[in-house]
């Protein structure tokens, strides 16, 4: 009885000098809030150190997607590269949970700390591939998928990656 | 000037006119009280509250009510129609009616042809002030009832529901913890005057400090303590504090809304100008069950230093000590809404009827023993 009195009285005093604290809250127009840079926002498509977008078009993006926002077509270039023939995301369905981050195998498709998207057509929510594409590489500056994956393309033909053996001859008995 | 003044101080008009300057008083003061209590709740939780309308968004209550006042009153097909256009009515009216025996300064006369009137700052000095406070306050229950019941919904009428029941819960103990104030103020009433229930009355009988009250018997330190009800009678004074609460369902004691469980409770189905009357209503009982607080155990609009002072400057002094006092005694109200949380049902009637009820029946006793002793 005693000490639920005394716990009380504590609620009361602890409440009170909150008074004098400062505020949790910021005048968010004027004062901007302050997000981590790994904050999840609006999605970007990066591009290679070379300026060539890193996208392969594989879907894993979209089949991680749970809420199917993310849509795209797999085409191929002349050298071999393949990338999206489109890249549709839309941001009215959109969550900002992540997961496309996580699954794309080449650091293509990242989240930025950007949450200020507001139109006032809904049909303007939905960003093309060329809305999407930004010039620097994001968070992974010096990744580039070509240079480390085994897939041949006009210029590295295979085994010329890094840390990339030369390709054996398996029809070849020799040790 | 003289043709003007007797005028004015004609019996019907000065009712007339003091209604008004109280009516006035009451709407804006709500306006304001409703801006203080959303900033100072947001400070005690560390957010700002709000900020956009004027500066500090001292605007921000007139603007929800011009809102409110542009919204559709949507009435739900089901809902018994008079009973359900009544009940935001009678809650406004009988918010308004309790303030009419609260006095909010200092009476001061006046010279006016050669006669002296005295002009006292109470609309109707009833001499069962008291009496009425506790009737009307009761009648503003139905308000709560009445709106639950005929809206023709399920939470509105569990809301309704448990207003009843807190109602009747709590009534006894606020009453009891008035009674208490009556029979020690009957230690002062030198006079022995025909109106002990007189709110202005039991007023006045706090002015000046304790040593007219205890006199030769007490110490010399006496001398600087006002003579407010609140020292000896501090356990009805928390007792009255408590029924305040629950009887202008305020939190801890907002179950008959509690918007979490039943979404609002008895105004769920009340939208626009019919819910700006509830919510008009809440916070003027919340000021005039503050202001009664003061009054009766505060010392209303009395304050030692200021008691000698005579003509206009001690009228608005007086005004401005009663006015700090109810703040004091919302400010507490709003304290503990940041800080408790709600009650469950049950709780709510164990505290009435179990503890309560019990502390304000040993406290009159107590109370009866120690005036019959000092008397005799």
């Amino acid at each position: 009885m005693f000490e639920s009195i005394v716990s009380q009285l504590r609620t009361f005093w602890t409440v009170l000098m909150h008074t004098f604290t400062g505020y949790e809250t910021v005048q968010y127009p004027e004062e901007m809030p302050y997000l981590a840079p790994r904050y999840r926002g609006r999605i970007v498509l990066t591009r290679d150190p070379d300026g060539v977008e890193r996208c392969v078009a594989c879907n894993l993006c979209a089949v991680a997607c749970p809420v199917d926002c993310i849509a795209l077509q797999k085409t191929e270039d002349e050298d071999g590269r393949w990338y999206p023939e489109f890249f549709r995301i839309n941001f009215s369905r959109c969550i900002m949970c992540g997961f496309c981050e996580e699954a794309c195998p080449t650091y293509s498709i990242q989240l930025t700390p950007d949450f200020e998207m507001c139109e006032y057509d809904r049909q303007n929510m939905v960003y093309e591939k060329e809305h999407l594409l930004i010039d620097g590489p994001g968070k992974y500056p010096d990744y580039s998928f070509y240079n480390v994956a085994g897939k041949s393309i006009a210029g590295k033909a295979k085994g010329e990656a890094e840390n990339e053996a030369p390709p054996v001859d398996i029809r070849d008995l020799l040790p | 000037m003289d043709c003007l003044t007797e005028f004015l101080l004609t019996d019907w008009v000065y009712a007339t006119v003091s209604v008004v300057v109280v009516f006035v008083i009451l709407l804006n003061i709500t306006i304001l009280m409703v801006w203080l209590e959303r900033k100072i709740v947001a400070d005690m939780q560390d957010r700002l509250g709000p900020m956009r309308a004027g500066p500090f968004g001292i605007l921000q209550t007139v603007a929800d009510g011009i809102k409110l006042l542009f919204k559709e009153q949507i009435m739900p097909s089901r809902a018994e129609k008079w009973v359900y256009l009544l009940a935001p009515a009678i809650a406004v009216i009988t918010a308004f009616l309790m303030f009419l025996v609260v006095p909010i300064a200092k009476p001061i006369s006046v010279l006016i042809n050669g006669q002296i009137r005295t002009l006292d700052f109470v609309v109707m000095d009833l001499n069962i002030g008291v009496l009425y406070i506790l009737a009307i306050s009761s009648i503003a229950v139905y308000a709560v009832v009445l709106a639950g019941w005929s809206s023709g919904s399920k939470y509105p009428l569990l809301g309704g529901v448990r207003a009843t029941a807190q109602a009747i819960s709590y009534e006894a103990a606020m009453g009891l913890s008035l009674v208490s104030v009556v029979m020690y103020s009957s230690l002062a009433d030198i006079g022995g005057v025909n109106n002990g229930l007189s709110v202005s009355h039991l007023v006045e009988l706090q002015s000046g400090t304790l040593e007219n009250i205890f006199g030769g018997r007490a110490a010399f330190l006496l001398k600087f303590v006002p003579a407010w009800n609140v020292w000896p009678l501090i356990i009805p004074f928390a007792i009255f504090i408590i029924a305040a609460l629950a009887e202008t369902n305020r939190a801890p004691f907002d179950l008959a809304e509690a918007e979490q469980e039943i979404v609002g409770g008895f105004h769920t189905e009340y939208s626009g100008m019919r819910f700006a009357m509830f919510f008009l209503a809440e916070y003027v009982n919340i000021f005039t069950m503050s202001a009664v607080g003061a009054s009766l155990f505060l010392g209303g609009y009395h304050f030692p230093p200021f008691d000698g002072l005579v003509g206009w400057l001690g009228v608005f002094l007086s005004f401005g000590v009663f006015i700090t006092k109810v703040m004091a005694i919302f400010f507490l109200f709003i304290w503990l809404r940041a800080s408790v949380p709600r009650f469950r049902y049950d709780q709510l009637m164990t505290l009435g009827w179990k503890i309560l009820l019990p502390l304000t029946l040993i406290n009159l006793m107590v109370t009866g023993a120690v005036v019959l002793w000092l008397e005799a």
